[in-house]
């Protein structure tokens, strides 16, 4: 930002300053490449996992372990999480407390019931012997769809925190720009869980 | 567009809309329940044209929570959201494809493992 004085002659010391060059507050900027960072993560277990995803190590492949209909579910569940916390930005945007709060629940719901199929799902996959160490194949999954419910888990205590802090704050400023920094997490992820259902799982039960 | 400061002292350029995320939603369940359709019921003929199809949906449907979820324009904090964006998927594009060309040659040219097993094995 410029900001050049100048001497006038019948005046005090005047400033100008257009402002114009970079938003007032850069927290949602820096949100945003923390995010583009964490895309690049994914992108390398992704690359991983197109490499080793088909090295079977003689053990058992995608169509032998996939349960599409589960998928389905967590995928649905996840796209629905991610309209409900669009409805908790609109009730933030009209300053209603309890509607933010309220969507912000429904939000958690649904991630906690992601978390428990995907939780379900690993623990019947190590169960059946197909754990991490089985295969090359089975460890890139386990890694990449991993990341991604770490992030959801830390989203899921992100969200919880943040509904404290609005029930006994309010829709202060801090909280709001809290509020928009964790809907943009919670957009990515589901972003990030189209590439893990389109690649790990369609195509990896594909013959 | 209004522009225009919020409480934050920064702009609110989130412009959401119960409409905004409604179309999002539907496009979203479209470009989810296709794709799973063609794989589940084995519709198109051969694994690579099932798999083509179905990346076509997928860079849609992320397209589409980019626009509908995320608010993505060129003009949010001035363009520099869009230019890390796309710089991250110039970066993303090239390690991609750039894996998986170079690791698809090595599969293809090198000796497979068991091969090579029997040698150290030969007398």
């Amino acid at each position: 930002m410029q900001i050049s004085p100048t001497l006038a002659a019948d005046g005090p010391v005047r400033f100008y300053d257009d402002g114009d060059h970079h938003p007032q507050q850069g927290t949602l900027l820096g949100f945003w490449i923390y995010l583009m960072s964490d895309c690049l993560i994914f992108a390398v277990l992704f690359a991983v996992y197109a490499v080793l995803g088909r090295s079977y190590a003689a053990g058992p492949s995608g169509a032998d372990l996939f349960n599409l209909p589960l998928v389905a579910a967590n995928t649905a569940l996840l796209l629905f999480s991610s309209v409900t916390y669009g409805l908790a930005m609109i009730g933030m945007q009209h300053g209603h407390k309890k509607a933010v709060l309220g969507w912000l629940a429904a939000t958690g719901v649904l991630g906690a019931a992601f978390l428990g199929l995907e939780v379900f799902e690993f623990y019947h996959l190590i169960a059946e012997g197909a754990g991490p160490q089985r295969s090359a194949f089975l460890s890139s999954f386990f890694t990449l769809v991993g990341t991604h419910g770490l992030h959801v888990t830390f989203g899921m205590i992100w969200l919880v925190t943040l509904m404290v802090q609005v029930n006994k704050l309010g829709l202060t400023t801090e909280n709001r720009r809290r509020l928009m920094c964790l809907s943009m997490f919670w957009h990515f992820l589901d972003v990030i869980w189209i590439g893990v259902f389109t690649f790990v799982y369609l195509m990896g039960v594909l013959p | 567009m209004s522009e225009h400061l919020d409480a934050a002292g920064g702009h609110s350029d989130y412009h959401a809309s119960v409409k905004g995320y409604l179309i999002g939603f539907f496009l979203s369940a479209v470009l989810t329940a296709i794709p799973f359709w063609l794989v589940m019921g084995k519709v198109l003929p051969t694994s690579g044209i099932t798999s083509l199809v179905v990346l076509g949906f997928a860079t849609v449907q992320i397209v589409v929570h980019m626009i509908y979820f995320l608010h993505m324009n060129t003009r949010v904090e001035g363009g520099w959201s869009m230019l890390a964006l796309l710089f991250t998927a110039v970066l993303v594009l090239i390690m991609l494809a750039g894996s998986i060309w170079v690791m698809y040659n090595l599969n293809t040219n090198m000796m497979p493992v068991h091969d090579m097993m029997d040698m150290r094995n030969r007398p």
